[in-house]
């Protein structure tokens, strides 16, 4: 009997150790695909042509698999959401967590919840249909789809992530220094500002990684909005093209095993490393949150 | 004996009358009245739960920041009522200093621990003075010798007795009149244990203090006046020596020896 309790426990263990080891195949597997599907393009072309090519264009002939104007074009549209959205969705968490009655917070709580769960595709309607023609109106725009409106829309994207992860790390800062703050005289500005932000800071670190990956991934809203030139930016006012959206548009139309297709590929790559780099720096904030917070 | 020794006016460093206090509707104090001693220690004793820590944090207002209290009473400081309308609470807790029962230093370097509470309320001018006044906190807690070559490191780091001293440190550099301590010795070894002791007997020639303690002899050695607490109510004040060798009341009695708790 109880040999056969322990065979079932057993039995059960596993299937969650397999399970839990799916995760780390399927990280194995899509790096191995990517790569394998990525580095043949070094065959035709070389590394460095492609890091530091600056044009991108795949049907030319002969073509160009410029890797530059697709990386500036994800990184300044990056750049521009979280210039909007760490200061808002920060702020947004310091009164969620810090100053608003339970009651707010709540309420807040579930809106940010439910802004979370907005499809992407309907982003980039709002911003084909809305945004884009009213930027275009008010700066007088050539066209208003540009890497602005990419931005302002990813920033929309990004400030729930941004928002809860930092109300999270903000919650969980420790009553006991706060009291310290009071007791030594500090209002409650000070107290926030000097006290529990940077006591957070870490874990605040972790929100902003994390939202930056969710925007760095983005591909339907970008795809939509941002304007499709591959050219580098110079100013957020011009149409952009990044690497989630050139993948999306052009992997349908290449032969497999063709230049063009590999290249995709080798993209897909550098946003893979790029990504997997915030997931851990994001990781290792988080650590050394926990470790502080008590 | 003790409203004799408690009777001229300007030995009180703080008065409370008819203290009430509800979390809610559950009333936590019950009709407290009590003097307390210029540079003396008063020793706040009893069973856990009686409201030695609501009673101690209704002196410097820390009480304000919990949601849904009521307080009904007065407490006088320097002979001014702390509740009153025109009162800068945050005044108030610079003048009436607090350490905690659990060491509570920030995740910061030893030096900003000690910095912070000077910069909040604008006491230095300069970098140097700043330094100085530091370095005098760091003396009156007793632990100066002890961190003087790593004052950049994370107060984190300090033992658990070192990390009280830090906070008594800190409050000190803020130049309270009164400090206030909730059982700060609780969660030390006994090594630790004496010299806050030891340190909180030599505090007294400068501050007023206030110490909650469930620990007999600390209250019975270290302080001047002892008051008993039991739900809500204060059972007996006295002189410490009083309390501990002729208590009025049997349930006092029953108290310090040991026979409940
Ligand atoms: N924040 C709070 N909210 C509601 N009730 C509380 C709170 N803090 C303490 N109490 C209650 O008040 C009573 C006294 O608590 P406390 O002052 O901490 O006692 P002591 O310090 O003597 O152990 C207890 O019954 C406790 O449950
Ligand atoms: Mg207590």
């Amino acid at each position: 009997m109880k040999s056969k309790q322990h065979l079932k426990e057993k039995i059960i263990k596993n299937i969650f150790f397999l399970s839990s080891l799916s995760s780390i195949l399927f990280l194995l597997g899509t790096s191995f695909i990517l790569f394998k599907e990525g580095l043949p393009l070094f065959r035709e072309i070389d590394l460095k042509t492609f890091l530091w090519g600056k044009s991108w264009y795949p049907t030319y002939n002969p073509p160009e698999f410029g890797l530059l104007p697709l990386l500036l074009g994800t990184l300044w549209t990056t750049l521009g959401a979280l210039i909007i959205a760490v200061p808002l969705g920060v702020s947004a968490a310091i009164y969620i967590s810090e100053l608003a009655t339970p009651k707010i917070k709540d309420y807040l709580k579930l809106a940010i919840e439910m802004l979370t769960g907005v499809p992407s595709v309907i982003y980039g309607f709002l911003g084909i249909v809305v945004l884009g023609p009213w930027l275009q109106n008010l700066l007088d725009l050539p066209i208003g789809l540009c890497a602005l409106t990419a931005s302002l829309l990813l920033a929309l994207m990004a400030i729930p992530t941004i928002t809860s992860l930092s109300e999270e790390a903000l919650f969980s800062v420790s009553k006991e220094y706060k009291e310290a703050s009071y007791a030594l005289g500090a209002t409650r500005w000070e107290t926030i500002i000097k006290v529990t932000v940077p006591a957070a800071s870490s874990g605040i670190s972790t929100a902003v990684l994390l939202g930056m990956g969710r925007v760095i991934g983005e591909t339907m809203t970008v795809l939509m909005v941002a304007g499709g030139a591959a050219v580098i930016p110079h100013s957020f006012l011009q149409p952009v093209r990044t690497i989630t959206a050139t993948i999306a548009l052009e992997m349908g139309e290449t032969v497999v095993g063709s230049v063009h297709y590999y290249a995709l590929f080798a993209i897909a790559c550098v946003l893979f490393i790029i990504s997997l780099a915030l997931n851990l720096s994001a990781d290792y904030f988080l650590y050394k949150f926990r470790r502080t917070s008590r | 004996m003790v409203d004799e020794i408690l009777q001229s006016k300007n030995d009180l460093k703080m008065q409370i009358r008819n203290l009430n206090f509800y979390y809610g509707t559950h009333q936590v104090l019950k009709n407290i009245n009590l003097n307390i001693k210029s540079n003396a220690i008063t020793a706040i004793i009893g069973p856990s739960g009686c409201g030695k820590t609501t009673f101690i944090r209704t002196l410097n207002r820390m009480n304000d920041i919990i949601l849904g209290i009521k307080i009904e009473g007065d407490i006088l400081f320097d002979h001014k009522n702390i509740y009153d309308d025109d009162i800068d609470v945050v005044d108030i807790r610079r003048k009436i200093g607090m350490v905690f029962q659990r060491p509570n230093p920030f995740p910061k370097s030893i030096f900003e621990n000690i910095a912070y509470g000077l910069k909040i309320n604008n006491l230095t001018v300069n970098k140097g003075e700043l330094r100085e006044r530091v370095e005098i906190a760091l003396r009156g807690a007793a632990l100066w010798e002890e961190v003087k070559d790593r004052l950049n490191t994370s107060a984190l780091d300090l033992s658990g007795g070192q990390q009280q001293r830090l906070c008594i440190a800190r409050a000190l550099a803020v130049q309270p009149k009164v400090i206030l301590f909730d059982e700060p010795c609780s969660a030390l070894d006994p090594i630790a244990t004496a010299k806050i002791e030891e340190l909180i007997q030599e505090l007294k020639e400068k501050y007023t203090i206030v110490i909650v303690t469930h620990n007999m002899q600390q209250a019975a050695r270290a302080s001047d006046f002892t008051a008993f607490l039991m739900l809500g109510e204060l059972v007996e004040f006295d002189i410490t020596e009083k309390i501990f060798t002729n208590p009025s009341q049997k349930i006092t009695e029953d108290y310090i020896t040991g026979r409940f708790g």
